[in-house]
């Protein structure tokens, strides 16, 4: 088992037939995932093939999900068409979308986040400007490597890509149940608290690798969640100690506004909710590997 | 991106805000120019984009042209909290009869956003709210309904503005929105929002920030950057496109991620405290796809900083193959060598992730004196601040 995604997961791709699209469909079919087509309204009708598999291209989510039973798309079209394509996966009801785009405007975020919550939440979006999900060596709806490490029984979310590599590299021989990117952006769909919450009742996970940056108090309110509810072991780690004030580090979101949004501040508030922080990614691994045997 | 107080009362009346007659000016000789075509008395203020202006002397009465004209000559050049001032506005003064407070925000926690509404303005309104929290009103808004004229109504009597004001107010809380979400900013802050000796209600400074991610869709907003606040390095790597943020330290940075970067300035900080206090001088993240030139590119810029002892190359290899990194470093530096830079500076290079054996082996091969490996991320950061700390 796994959270949110497993090896029954049906997979479609929004923006297939450009050229990341196509990139990490045949990637994601390389790992094992079932990719059961792709969406473009102009090249509907048609198939792709991807090494000997062809894929139907469907003209929207909805067509997709009533031809294949997909239950999974995952998002690769630019920023400036990404708020009505990911309006498109909520009017399906799809129920995940994961937006692997970056470079959305915020005000496109914040609407497709409103939009959802006013159709009742029937998807959940995991992005944007995130890697996606990884079930290892069940299903893989993303651009997270699919062979840095098995199936186990360490779940993972941070709102870093390389960052949530590096931890399942650093911790392959344990192995990871789902690795989630919940991505960089100040506005998100899913956020650590929906993982950590999923991970804690997920029977199949048994110690959870937390992984936060500057910027917003998300790493706060997760602490505050964890305090409460979780009763797994959790390691943390967050990145941008020497980050300065009000620039910018790379992801849109990790940005330290005025004396909001420190790593200070949120690696405190994980201890005061009993997280083991640790200093450096290796570090933090060392903790997991002490929480694990 | 922040823009300027002139910068924001010309978005809004292009946007049909009501705002005072106002310039920017550069030189004293500006200044006087725009004084003579507002009239009468003039309020000079300094363009910083900081807090505290009016404390530090930076906002000025001036009545005519000519006093207008000294007042810039002050005020230009001078020092506000680290933020030399290049540009003055001068902008016709009001009889100012009450101040309030307005603002749209991004809210991310709610991951929405946020009016604050306030009849106590021309204060901070941290402070405003702290001390007086009953006089600040804080409204939802949500991203898809926006604000309409119902909303509005429902923001002037969250703020209990007076009645007097409250038709005004309505008008401008609707304009103001439509302004925000067609500039795709993020925070628009009127502080004073002001009623004036005529009873209009006027916006009398602007505090705008504009979301660089929509960019794409905002061709104009690119005229808007202060090019004088720009360092050249940070110029030159967004030439390049490449993700770059100068920092004071001694040990340049290249890494694959932002949140990888993010962490590798943070390990060579700590190293630091063992080797001479050094620290990290850039955030440099060249994305997935490391290739030579990208490489190249990424080297050139960080080792044009002077101050650039060393280097430490931390890539991990998720998609990209480590060989195809190695390769591409060795290449990178053959290239910075064809360009005729020479490249005096130790490289400590940890690959780690896809390929890493094969990578290293590539680097081993290279034999470049210059070229250290090293295969763990602490143990590299260790290195590379040793190396700069010896080199300072």
């Amino acid at each position: 088992m796994a959270i949110w995604l497993t090896k029954d997961s049906k997979v479609i791709v929004q923006g297939m037939t450009g050229s990341e699209g196509s990139k990490h469909t045949r990637r994601m079919l390389a790992a094992g995932t079932n990719v059961v087509g792709g969406v473009n309204p102009r090249k509907a009708g048609t198939t792709v093939d991807f090494d000997g598999k062809e894929l139907p291209v469907f003209a929207s989510v909805g067509e997709a999900m009533k031809e294949t039973g997909a239950d999974v798309s995952v998002i690769f079209v630019p920023p400036a068409f990404t708020k009505a394509a990911v309006i498109e996966a909520i009017d399906a009801e799809i129920p995940l979308a994961v937006v692997i785009t970056e470079g959305v405007p915020v005000q496109d975020s914040a609407h497709f986040w409103a939009y959802n919550v006013d159709r009742g939440q029937k998807t959940r979006i995991i992005g944007p400007n995130c890697p996606g999900i990884a079930s290892p060596g069940a299903s893989n709806a993303g651009i997270i490597p699919a062979d840095i490490t098995p199936g186990g029984r360490i779940g993972l979310v941070s709102k870093s890509g390389t960052l949530t590599y590096q931890l399942m590299y650093e911790l392959r021989d344990f192995g990871f149940s789902t690795a989630v990117g919940i991505g960089g952006d100040p506005v998100i769909g899913t956020t650590h608290i929906d993982a950590l919450k999923a991970f804690q009742d997920d029977p199949d996970t048994d110690a959870i690798v937390m992984i936060g940056e500057i910027g917003g108090d998300a790493e706060e309110r997760a602490a505050e969640f964890i305090k409460a509810n979780v009763t797994k072991p959790v390691v943390g780690y967050i990145a941008g100690f020497t980050a300065p004030p009000g620039k910018t580090m790379g992801h849109a979101g990790a940005i330290i506004s005025g004396s909001a949004g420190t790593a200070d501040a949120k690696k405190e508030a994980l201890e005061a909710a009993g997280v083991k922080v640790g200093k450096t990614p290796s570090e933090t691994a060392r903790l997991m590997r002490e929480v694990m045997s | 991106m922040d823009l300027f107080e002139y910068q924001g009362r010309d978005l809004f009346e292009r946007h049909g805000l009501p705002v005072l007659g106002g310039g920017v000016a550069e030189t004293p000789q500006e200044a006087r120019a725009i004084a003579e075509r507002l009239g009468g008395k003039v309020v000079v203020k300094a363009q910083v984009k900081v807090g505290g202006r009016g404390k530090a002397g930076g906002v000025k009465l001036a009545d005519g042209a000519d006093e207008a004209e000294a007042r810039a000559t002050d005020i230009l050049g001078m020092d506000i909290k680290g933020h030399t001032v290049h540009k003055v506005m001068l902008a016709e003064t009001a009889d100012i009869k009450e101040e309030y407070y307005f603002s749209y925000l991004l809210d991310r926690a709610n991951r929405t956003f946020l009016c604050i509404a306030s009849v106590a303005g021309g204060m901070e309104i941290e402070t405003v709210a702290e001390e007086q929290p009953d006089r600040v009103a804080k409204i939802a808004i949500d991203a898809v309904k926006g604000v309409d004229e119902a909303k509005a109504r429902e923001i002037v009597a969250a703020a209990q503005y007076p009645a007097e004001v409250a038709e005004q107010i309505v008008d401008i809380a609707v304009k103001l929105w439509q302004a925000f979400v067609a500039e795709d900013a993020t925070l628009v802050e009127v502080n004073p929002l002001a009623k004036v000796g005529d009873g209009r209600v006027l916006l009398l400074d602007a505090k705008i920030t504009l979301d660089e991610n929509a960019a794409f869709r905002h061709p104009d907003h690119e005229a808007l950057i202060d090019q004088s606040a720009v360092d050249p390095l940070e110029q030159a790597a967004k030439a390049k496109n490449l993700n770059y943020v100068k920092l004071d330290g001694e040990v340049g940075i290249i890494g694959n991620g932002a949140g990888l970067v993010m962490s590798t300035l943070d390990v060579v900080a700590y190293a630091g405290e063992q080797h001479g206090n050094v620290k990290p001088a850039n955030f440099l993240d060249i994305g997935g796809g490391a290739s030579a030139q990208v490489m190249a590119n990424g080297l050139e810029i960080v080792l044009g900083d002077p101050a650039v002892k060393s280097v430490f190359v931390n890539v991990f290899g998720g998609i990209t193959a480590c060989d195809e990194v190695a390769n591409g470093i060795i290449q990178a530096l053959a290239l910075l060598g064809e360009r005729g830079e020479t490249v005096t500076k130790p490289l400590v290079v940890r690959l780690d992730g896809n390929n890493a054996e094969a990578g290293r082996a590539i680097l081993d091969g290279a034999n470049n004196p210059l070229v250290e490996r090293v295969d763990t991320m602490d143990g590299a950061a260790a290195r590379a601040a040793e190396l700069a700390a010896a080199g300072k």
